[in-house]
């Protein structure tokens, strides 16, 4: 494939996540270390529809969906059992439920790859109207009030587990934020190994011999697909806690997109360009916010369009191919 | 495994419409077990609209597909797939993308549990005549290769019926002469349909030949005889 191993790859990204991992809460400011947090909880976020779309052949245009069931399931849950490792792994589990039977009517359904895309979209603004239309107080649910645009404020963040007294620290999160990026990566990597990852691939590669060989199609993609959709919900529950603040922009149609972007830019296909997308972009978004000469959403949609025409692949995979190329030399 | 000569795939009325168009047109056809069965026909006959309908590509308007006289109408193709029926389908229907022994060994691995997957597909691959390409991308070969990785994914696991459609397109004479042998060699365990638009392919492998002409079996009988039937003659050449 490459001039390098698969094996000496998956090192070089084990040993940079660790690297990072314990070295940068040593060496940046904490304002730094909240910043470098949220590029992880987008990365992961990323990664989410990276997995269902360059690995599965799945186009989501409405992830945020899961993103946002993730974030609010968590606020309101915290604010109902007020610790945190219960709504943290139901946080995890609904949007996977959700994503699960959402993914059986549309594949079991046979909708083409056109419905899927707009369904899930129009879910995922479905969502967010409805979400944004909750502002009056009898929409409540246990004593969480949802707030409708004015989102969930103040909810009982992380704790470590079985102790709400102990929230976790900023440095805390970054390591809570950054071992789970790290494990989802390789947990997902291990999963494209095993015979079931092979076979998703399979479908994705050619879904009718994938059929005619007796792989039921529907099933294998309801399952990748709430896959995905469980690893958004975990975005969102880090995201809700980064900021301590929920609102109905999570299932904004603007989230699904920029994923959609970090995705594209990154290298659809494979597992670490959507997180290098997403950290990249978020980085280049922050920088640009702090200026007033160009518009911030030009930049990026400039910065899209040439990374579709000069980098067709995106960014990692035509890394990939030059590094090969200047071993080979 | 049922006694040879028994019925083992049976349609009854079986129909295809397109809208106003019936490309299959209540065909009564009966396969025994251990044949090999040629279906020819002009373009537009319906034998690739009827064959679609067989193993699950397409839904029937209206009509039965009964495989050892259980009713399989309309089911999914994985679900014909796991009734022990391979196929394989007009165009090269391959993982391009994956090498030649991971095309083999997803054709295995439904089978078979992890080891036992990998070393039957190392056999596979020797028994194939493809070990010298495991490691190439099946979308990088020549279409007659693929066309050979496609039937050896599509017999590697043993069914007891195998489908072909147009095997030998696109393959050359060579090919073509290793690919008679080896559907010989698949019809020694399975019973087979293969449909075919080359004659010549016919008169090396045939046995009894079911001919269709405007959707329907216009004759069904030895390749011998067939062929040189006037009315064959007339729907192939024109009167």
């Amino acid at each position: 494939m490459t001039g390098m191993s698969e094996r000496n790859r998956h090192l070089i990204v084990l040993g940079i996540g660790l690297i990072l991992l314990f070295g940068l809460p040593w060496v940046v400011d904490v304002v730094t270390l909240l910043e470098l947090t949220i590029y992880i909880v987008y990365a992961l976020f990323a990664l989410s529809l990276g997995f269902i779309w360059g690995h599965g052949g799945i186009l989501c245009f409405g992830q945020a969906a899961f993103f946002g069931l993730g974030a609010y399931t968590y606020a309101v849950a915290a604010i109902n059992v007020g610790e945190s490792s219960g709504p943290f792994l139901l946080a995890i589990l609904l949007p996977a439920a959700f994503a699960a039977l959402l993914g059986a009517m549309m594949f079991y359904g046979r909708l083409s790859d056109v419905y899927l895309g707009v369904i899930t979209l129009v879910v995922a603004l479905i969502l967010f109207k409805f979400v944004n239309s909750t502002a009056n107080e009898t929409y409540v649910i246990g004593q969480a009030r949802l707030g409708g645009f004015n989102g969930i404020p103040g909810f009982p963040t992380l704790n470590w587990p079985g102790d709400p007294s102990a929230p976790l620290m900023p440095d805390e999160m970054f390591y809570l934020a950054m071992g789970l990026l790290i494990a989802v990566y390789f947990g997902l990597h291990g999963l494209l190994r095993s015979r079931f990852g092979r076979i998703v691939v399979a479908i994705r590669e050619n879904e009718l011999r994938a059929e005619l060989l007796g792989y039921d199609v529907r099933l294998y993609k309801t399952a990748v697909f709430a896959i995905g959709g469980g690893i958004a919900g975990l975005a969102g529950v880090l995201f809700a806690n980064w900021g301590n603040f929920v609102s109905p922009g999570v299932f904004g149609l603007a989230q699904s997109a920029t994923a959609i972007i970090w995705v594209i830019v990154g290298g659809l296909g494979t597992l670490i360009g959507p997180i290098v997308g997403a950290v990249l972009i978020q980085f280049l978004t922050t920088q640009l916010g702090q200026q007033s000469v160009v518009n911030n959403a030009f930049v990026l949609g400039l910065i899209l369009v040439l990374v579709v025409l000069l980098l067709p692949k995106g960014l990692m995979p035509t890394l990939g191919q030059l590094f090969s190329r200047g071993r080979r030399k | 495994m049922s006694a040879r000569g028994e019925v083992v795939l049976e349609t009854r009325g079986l129909t295809m419409r397109f809208g106003g168009v019936v490309a299959v047109d209540q065909v009564d056809f009966t396969l025994r077990d251990g044949e090999l069965r040629c279906l020819i026909g002009p373009n537009g006959a319906g034998k690739s609209t009827f064959f679609k309908c067989l193993t699950g590509q397409l839904k029937p308007s209206a009509g039965d597909v009964l495989v050892r006289e259980r009713p399989m109408t309309g089911a999914e193709p994985c679900r014909m797939a796991q009734a022990g029926i391979g196929v394989k389908t007009q165009t090269p229907s391959v993982f391009n993308g994956l090498t030649v022994r991971e095309n083999l060994f997803l054709a295995l691995a439904r089978h078979h549990a992890g080891r036992i997957a990998d070393a039957r597909t190392d056999e596979a691959l020797e028994r194939y005549g493809l070990a010298d390409l495991r490691h190439r991308r099946v979308g990088e070969l020549a279409h007659g290769q693929r066309q050979r990785v496609e039937i050896a994914m599509v017999v590697a696991a043993e069914p007891w019926l195998v489908l072909l459609d147009e095997p030998a397109a696109g393959m050359t004479h060579e090919e073509v002469d290793a690919l008679a042998a080896l559907i010989r060699d698949i019809n020694r365990r399975s019973t087979m349909i293969i449909v075919e638009h080359d004659m010549q392919f016919i008169r090396m492998i045939g046995d009894r030949v079911t001919v269709f002409h405007q959707g329907a079996i216009l004759i069904e009988d030895h390749v011998d005889t067939v062929l040189d039937d006037a009315r064959v003659r007339e729907v192939y050449l024109g009167s």
